[in-house]
């Protein structure tokens, strides 16, 4: 009986969260994953702290380390589940049209996902030109999600915004609901509070 | 008591899948049909609100617009195509306010799709967009509308008992002018 209960609320979860990336941009290449659980991994950083330092390659093919904006930019860290997924693909394209805040705050954007380059090259095509940085987490495989504590069970990264000043300080974190899109007037309320 | 939560699950699971079966089954609003109704948030923008014809707060229905032919772009601040294509309306709507024949009898509204009006707000400024942006936080419009993906355009006539569909259509308009004298065509307008 459980299970007919988990199902029934899987199949209901399932049709709210597909009316995402609704954009003729992304057509018909959209994989649906389903209702997923809304959180699955345990921080391993909190406010306050300075964040764990980390070098990627990013779809630019620069090689960007967290460290080297210590001291120059507030930095907001963009993590996202998976490419070509509903909310994530409903996520990057909003914050490219909002480079004036962030510009207004000193502070620049960091995408982060666990797909490799060519993967993430290919998706954030289809978003036009982005202003901002795409990392690649893909090899070894999460260890900066895993770093920060925002790695689930499935090899994936929580959908997460981490705020760091330019200390390298953390100021804020929302490891938000996976299957919804952060509101983005929270992140800049975030962001007004910055020095 | 398990069975009574299981009842519950499956009546809030049978109406739920009624409506968005429902919603997709019906499809985006036919050309020579009637657009359901909708009740859209009233701009708080006094300049927009002359712009429809409309005072006051709360919501309100296409058909109050005050106009004989509303043009309804459904978009979303997050959807890349919205963005390329926000310029081109402009200039459509800049072409229909600068015409002393279609000014006053079309106007132009946007719908935000599970945009907040904060959201909506920052399309409109970055867009420098003149027409009215209502948002629709928790997809309540979009499903009543078929659930159609963006940028898409829905042409009414507003005068006459019902609110009659003109044009319904997913993607880029187009040339501006030939989907004016498209639309002035099939609504009539002189």
């Amino acid at each position: 009986m459980k299970k007919k209960i988990i199902s029934a609320s899987i199949l209901i979860c399932f049709f709210t969260a597909s009316a995402y990336a609704l954009s003729e941009a992304y057509k018909n290449n959209i994989y649906n994953p389903g209702e997923l659980k809304p959180i699955d991994s345990v921080l391993k950083v909190k406010v306050g702290q300075v964040a764990p330092d980390f070098t990627l390659k990013a779809v630019s093919r620069k090689i960007i380390s967290l460290k080297d904006y210590y001291g120059k930019k507030n930095i907001v860290i963009s993590f996202v589940p998976a490419a070509w997924t509903p909310v994530c693909s409903d996520q990057w394209p909003g914050y490219n049209i909002v480079k004036d805040i962030f510009d207004n705050y000193d502070s620049i954007l960091l995408g982060i996902t666990v797909d490799n380059i060519p993967t993430l090259y290919s998706w954030t095509n289809q978003m036009g030109k982005l202003w901002f940085e795409v990392l690649s987490d893909f090899w070894p495989h999460g260890a900066v999600a895993e770093k920060f504590g925002v790695l689930r069970s499935d090899g994936v990264a929580e959908r997460a915004l981490f705020v760091i000043d330019k200390k390298g300080i953390i100021r804020y974190i929302d490891v938000h609901n996976i299957n919804q899109r952060p509101p983005l007037e929270e992140l800049i309320r975030e962001l007004e509070k910055l020095d | 008591m398990t069975r009574k939560i299981s009842r519950l699950f499956m009546l809030i699971f049978l109406l739920l899948t009624a409506e968005i079966v429902s919603a997709s089954e019906i499809g985006p609003p036919q050309v020579g049909g009637v657009l359901p109704e909708i009740e859209l948030l009233k701009p708080d923008n006094p300049v927009e609100l002359k712009y429809l014809g409309l005072s006051g707060g709360g919501f309100f229905k296409i058909n109050q617009i005050k106009a004989d032919v509303a043009i309804i772009e459904i978009f979303s601040m997050y959807c890349p195509y919205c963005q390329g294509e926000a310029p081109h309306i402009n200039n459509l709507f800049a072409l229909i306010e600068n015409n002393p024949a279609y000014k006053n009898k079309i106007k132009i509204i946007g719908i935000g799709i599970n945009n907040s009006i904060f959201e909506t707000n920052i399309f409109k400024k970055k867009y420098k967009i003149k027409f009215p942006l209502i948002p629709d936080g928790d997809f309540k419009l979009h499903k009543i509308i078929g659930e159609v993906r963006t940028p898409y355009f829905i042409v009414v006539k507003l005068k006459g008992a019902k609110t009659e569909v003109i044009y319904s259509k997913l993607g880029a308009l187009g040339d501006n002018k030939v989907f004016i004298e498209q639309i002035v065509k099939s609504s009539g307008l002189k």
